[in-house]
């Protein structure tokens, strides 16, 4: 276990964690670690570390620590936390932000999560709408899980809830316009 | 009443009871459902975990349409949409900015003022209770089910404005008023997981777990859900879980509009009950026979 | 004429940090009428004071401006400084150079700028200072406290031990607060009726104590050293001077229902005594559930009362009576945890209680009888599940403050439960371990050696999950998420002002703080005294505290009441208003302007420009009243009534010096 060097370590990740606070919409010293969040997070059990903890690591300046989490990954945005966080922290905003920047710098601790949102996403660019069955498609063959949910499938397809053909948008370039100034503003996709 | 109606991706694939169930109780009720034209998807979660702008545009383009259509408000069955659509109305609202900002990247002029309802709001707020009583002729008497909230549909509190978020009651009184037996249980709110029984399936699947079980534990013969990713995660996935865990779930799974479109007296094969991946139509039976039973005694 | 004296104080650094002081006694020396002006490091020391005198003498100064911290803290010292150097007092100006400007500024040169402008508005009022003369007011000696439980105890017993008589007012029917209702109390275990119920009884029997159970304060007029209160007693429907507190009334009462004192574990009859070892030991009659004050049925107790004590005709009464102090001891309420905390269920599991339930139960002569039992199937719990922090330190939802006493209560709730329970375990969920008393942090340890284990975090939610409660936590010290499976959950919920508390300060004249506990006049050293002159406070309406501090307090605020009782008569602010009859033309507004109704009209009789006799009304102000807040001086339209000591035209002179 590596010693935390302070005030070195936050010294240094000051402005980008006060940049990420700030994006988030919070305040890291009003979060006095009581654990509320951690306690109700139903993917808690799977996380590395709890919700609590990853604004620990931001308060002592171990941004990349953070940024390395399972966690912020996992997080399911069920807003659990931030609802019951008795100083009012939007706790899932800030695992959204910190995602999204972990993003930005290519971690991705959980390949196949980022996996899914970026076939969504390119489904979504190329249909203005979500196919399910052209999304678990793709998923499965990228992910190696070539057979996920087959047993599903047939089901599916018999009582018609499953379309090969993908419904869509109209107006394509609408949506490739959206995706094309949002990415001109920062940010992937 | 007129609303207008985005039905999100689901709706025609894996949630198209929720679409079927929702029309026929709308037509019953005098509700004219008007589907947005060319509306696209929300962006879901997979957008807000990627880029914030994006997460709110995509949004914005439908209820920018809906508000170009002359309507003032919208019914949204999908809780990933309604959460994303009240999000990116609060955002634009707080904010001019950012109203601004959206209106730009969408190439249309969204004012952000149009009212934006679930559909337990649609019953439970609009249409309201004793209407919904009134055009109940066959009770589900007898019939113990456990409301399913999950998160999006009331968390955050003051984005959704919907319900208590700890303990909501909307369909549970539905529920009541359709003559089932609304069951007291602990998970009404959890989290069932979305979409991480893709890509994490053994999270998904615990979490997905953790839900039946309680309401299992707590004397439920069904459950009955807001949110259609909700429905098919505890629906589609009940026999890979019993697979993976060893467990032997037998939960019917329901759209809470199904139900109430069942007491209105449409038939299972209309609403499309045979659908479901745990076969439902032998507990729907029961339920409408004993209603029936004591309405006749 | 006036020769005034300008005297610029450094307060160490505290001013001369920002301003320069002796280029501020410099300029002063160019303003009209200053025959000396002159720095100096401590005004307020011997040696400062001294030096106002010296120099009063030696130049013939007949008025003094002191430049220094805020009037609250030296005004009176320097005007006994005047005193003392033979002037009269309010020949005197204080001019805030700390407060007021180096301490909000940090520009030299503009802070010193401003503070010579502040000087020199000083100068220009006092130029147009009058002698004042305080007059006195009588002091009654008879002090009224407010509250009967622990605090409210002490206090009224210092009081009367030192010779006052005192009338101790409690709404209840039995007096003794909260303190009653506990088991033990921490850290000595000792049994809190048994050392309580003698402090009861002997303010019963004290000889300058007079008890008014069942009664309320409804009416406060005056200031210190009269206060004039109406008090309204209860109906009682029992004639406590026949009834010998027999009980039999009770026995034989049909009719039961949830009792208070218990929180509702336990039933009382509609004729009651909350407890038996209540003070008054004689019981009320409820009305609102008696069968015979509601449907006319009944009327059992009226029959089977051996001295015919039961009065069904009986009506509220009302005293009034004049004192010299009044304490406040309203003690406190529990914050409704029900209302907010949905996440533990809203009220809905019935083996989810307060603190207080717990200390019901594990009373023996509780509803229980000193058993611990889960209300919803009476069983034994085997784990029991301590959550702190409900209600307190929450800015979110409900109160931001710590509730101080919860820690110590709920390490002495462990102890008891594993005490009492065989293979029992307790887990306390705690962000933080609050001991800082006596021997405190030991009675903590000893409750980990006892076997309660000490789980850090706060708690998520608890559902029900059969005959058990769920209860979702985190242990941050290991950083997993815990779960108990628990029979019990026992709350420690925040105390809050007690009900009616807010009302019953406006009514007595002062003002609750945020978070509607009283108002102390200073938190560091004034924890006693409100800023109202003659109400003082005891115990937990001042904020949280425990028994120890509770009395401590008590004996603080009796020994202030005794200084003032002490007294036959006291000195008054003269600094009060004055009206010109000459220009009053009997309007009437500032009588109804004047919030401590001190201004009348009187009718006078006098001669007008035709020497003809004339009976006019004018405004009149009983000085004892006054407390010189000026309202009524802007409400006068011709400007005939004026606030000695803050004069319209010494008002105006200080606007005009800065254009000079």
């Amino acid at each position: 276990m590596e010693k935390v060097r302070l005030p070195s370590i936050s010294r240094d990740n000051h402005q980008e964690i006060q940049r990420l606070a700030k994006k988030a919409g919070m305040d890291l010293n009003k979060c006095y670690q009581c654990g509320k969040c951690s306690a109700g997070c139903p993917v808690g059990f799977a996380m590395d570390e709890s919700p609590r903890r990853v604004i620990r690591l931001l308060q002592l300046g171990l941004l990349d620590e953070a940024l390395k989490t399972h966690s912020i990954w996992l997080c399911a945005t069920c807003d659990t936390c931030s609802t019951r966080c008795p100083n009012g922290i939007p706790v899932a905003v800030l695992m959204d932000t910190l995602r999204q920047e972990a993003k930005r710098r290519s971690i991705i601790t959980e390949k196949n999560i980022n996996l899914f949102n970026e076939i969504f996403l390119s489904n979504v660019k190329m249909f203005g709408r979500s196919p399910e069955v052209i999304l678990s498609g793709l998923y499965n063959l990228r992910s190696g899980n070539l057979f996920q949910d087959a047993d599903a499938g047939s089901h599916l397809f018999k009582t018609g809830k499953a379309h090969i053909l993908p419904s869509r948008v109209k107006n394509t370039q609408a949506i490739k316009r959206i995706f094309a100034k949002c990415l001109e503003k920062g940010g992937q996709h | 009443m007129k609303y207008a109606y985005y039905p999100g991706c689901s709706l025609d694939a894996t949630g198209v009871e929720f679409d079927t169930s929702n029309k026929l109780v709308a037509k019953k009720m005098g509700v004219d459902l008007v589907e947005i034209p060319d509306w696209n998807c929300c962006g879901a979660s997979s957008a807000h975990a990627v880029n914030h702008m994006l997460a709110l545009a995509l949004p914005a383009r439908n209820l920018a349409i809906a508000e170009a259509e002359g309507f003032d408000t919208v019914a949204i069955p999908c809780a990933a949409c309604f959460a994303r659509c009240k999000t990116t109305a609060a955002e634009a609202q707080s904010s001019p900015e950012t109203k601004a900002e959206i209106s730009d990247i969408i190439g249309m002029d969204y004012q952000a003022n149009i009212e934006i309802l679930s559909f337990l709001d649609v019953l439970g707020k609009k249409i309201g209770l004793d209407n919904i009583k009134a055009h109940v002729i066959k009770p589900l008497t007898g019939l113990k089910v456990a409301s399913y909230y999950g998160c999006l549909l009331v968390r955050p509190p003051k984005i959704a404005q919907s319900d208590d978020p700890e303990n909501p009651m909307v369909m549970d009184n539905i529920m009541a008023v359709l003559g089932a037996d609304p069951v007291e249980w602990g998970y009404k709110t959890e989290c069932c997981g979305a979409s991480h029984v893709v890509p994490v399936p053994k999270i998904g699947q615990q979490m997905i777990h953790d839900i039946l079980k309680n309401a299992q534990i707590n004397g439920a013969q069904a459950i009955a859900t807001a949110c259609p990713l909700c429905m098919i995660n505890l629906d589609m996935r009940q026999k890979q879980l019993n697979v993976q865990l060893g467990t032997n779930f037998n939960m019917p799974v329901f759209h809470f509009t199904e139900l109430v479109a069942l007491s209105f007296g449409y038939s299972p094969k209309e609403i499309g009950i045979h659908k479901h991946f745990v076969p439902a139509e032998s507990l729907v039976e029961d339920a409408l026979s004993t209603g029936a039973r004591r309405e006749g005694a | 004429m006036k020769r005034i004296g300008v005297f610029i104080c450094h307060c160490g650094s505290n001013i001369a940090a920002t301003v320069d002081c002796a280029k501020v006694a410099e300029a002063a020396k160019a303003f009209p009428g200053v025959f000396f002006s002159s720095d100096y490091k401590y005004m307020c020391s011997e040696p400062g004071q001294e030096f106002i005198k010296d120099s009063i003498k030696k130049y013939d100064l007949n008025a003094i401006v002191v430049a220094s911290c805020t009037p609250r803290m030296h005004e009176h010292t320097f005007r006994k400084t005047l005193a003392n150097g033979g002037l009269n007092p309010y020949m005197f100006e204080m001019t805030n150079l700390r407060e007021q400007c180096s301490w909000v500024h940090s520009d030299i040169e503009k802070a010193t700028d401003k503070a010579i402008d502040l000087v020199r508005m000083s100068v220009a009022k006092v130029a147009k200072n009058e002698e004042l003369f305080s007059t006195t007011i009588p002091v009654h000696k008879k002090a009224l406290v407010i509250g009967a439980g622990i605090a409210g105890m002490q206090a009224a017993l210092d009081i009367a031990d030192a010779g006052h008589k005192v009338v101790l007012v409690d709404r209840e029917p039995t007096i003794g607060g909260k303190m009653p209702m506990l088991d033990k109390t921490f850290p000595t275990m000792d049994c809190s009726a048994c050392i309580s119920t003698p402090k009861m009884v002997e303010v019963a029997q004290h000889p300058n104590i007079e008890l008014m159970a069942y009664s309320e304060v409804i009416e406060v007029n005056g200031f210190i050293g009269n206060f004039d209160v109406k008090i309204k007693t209860k109906a009682k429907y029992v004639d406590h001077v026949k009834c010998t507190g027999c009980g039999l009334c009770e026995t034989k009462c049909p009719k039961k229902v949830p009792n208070e004192y218990d929180l509702g574990m336990g039933l009382r009859s509609c004729i009651y005594k909350p407890f038996p070892q209540a003070v008054p030991n004689k019981p009320v009659i409820d009305a609102q559930n008696c069968l015979k004050l509601t449907s006319g049925k009944c009327g059992v107790c009226a029959r089977v009362c051996p001295t015919g004590a039961v009065r069904y005709d009986d009506t509220e009464s009302f005293i009034t009576d004049t004192f010299g102090a009044i304490v406040m001891a309203t003690g406190y309420d529990l914050y409704k945890w029900e209302d907010v905390y949905g996440e533990y269920g809203y009220g809905k599991y019935p083996d989810v209680v307060t603190g207080l339930h717990f200390e019901r139960m594990v009373n023996a002569s509780g509803p229980t009888g000193g058993k611990i039992k889960r209300p919803s199937d009476g069983t034994t719990p085997k784990t029991v599940v301590f959550i702190k922090c409900v209600g307190s330190r929450d800015s979110a939802k409900a109160k931001s403050y710590c509730s101080r006493a919860c820690c110590m209560y709920t390490a002495k709730h462990a102890h008891q439960f594993v005490d009492k329970t065989p293979e029992g375990n307790a887990y306390v969920f705690y962000m933080d371990v609050r001991t800082p008393g006596k021997a405190y942090d030991e009675f903590y340890e000893s409750t980990l050696r006892d076997g309660a284990v000490y789980l850090r975090g706060r708690v998520s939610k608890i559902y029900q999950d059969g005959g058990k409660l769920i209860v979702k936590g985190e242990d941050s010290l290991i950083g997993k998420q815990v779960e108990v499976a628990a029979d019990m959950v026992v709350l420690a919920t925040a105390m809050v002002p007690s009900a009616g508390s807010r009302e019953l300060a406006q009514a007595v004249g002062f003002l609750p703080d945020l978070n509607g506990w009283y108002q102390e006049a200073h938190p560091k050293l004034r924890p006693v005294e409100t800023p109202t002159a003659g109400v003082f406070l005891a115990g937990t309406c001042q904020g949280p505290k425990d028994i120890p501090d509770s009395v401590a307090q008590a004996g603080a605020a009796a020994v202030k009441v005794c200084g003032l009782l002490s007294k036959s008569e006291l000195e008054t602010n003269p600094m009060t208003a004055r009206t010109n009859t000459t220009v009053c033309s009997g309007c009437g507004i500032c009588v109804s302007v004047c919030p401590y109704k001190a201004i009348q009209l009187q009718s006078i009789t006098e001669r007008d420009h035709h020497g003809h006799r004339i009976t006019r009304n004018v405004a009149s102000v009983n000085n004892g009243l006054c407390q010189g807040c000026g309202a009524c001086t802007v409400t006068c339209r011709p400007g005939a009534i004026d606030l000695q000591g803050f004069k319209n035209d010494q008002i105006l002179e200080e606007v005009d010096s800065l254009w000079t």
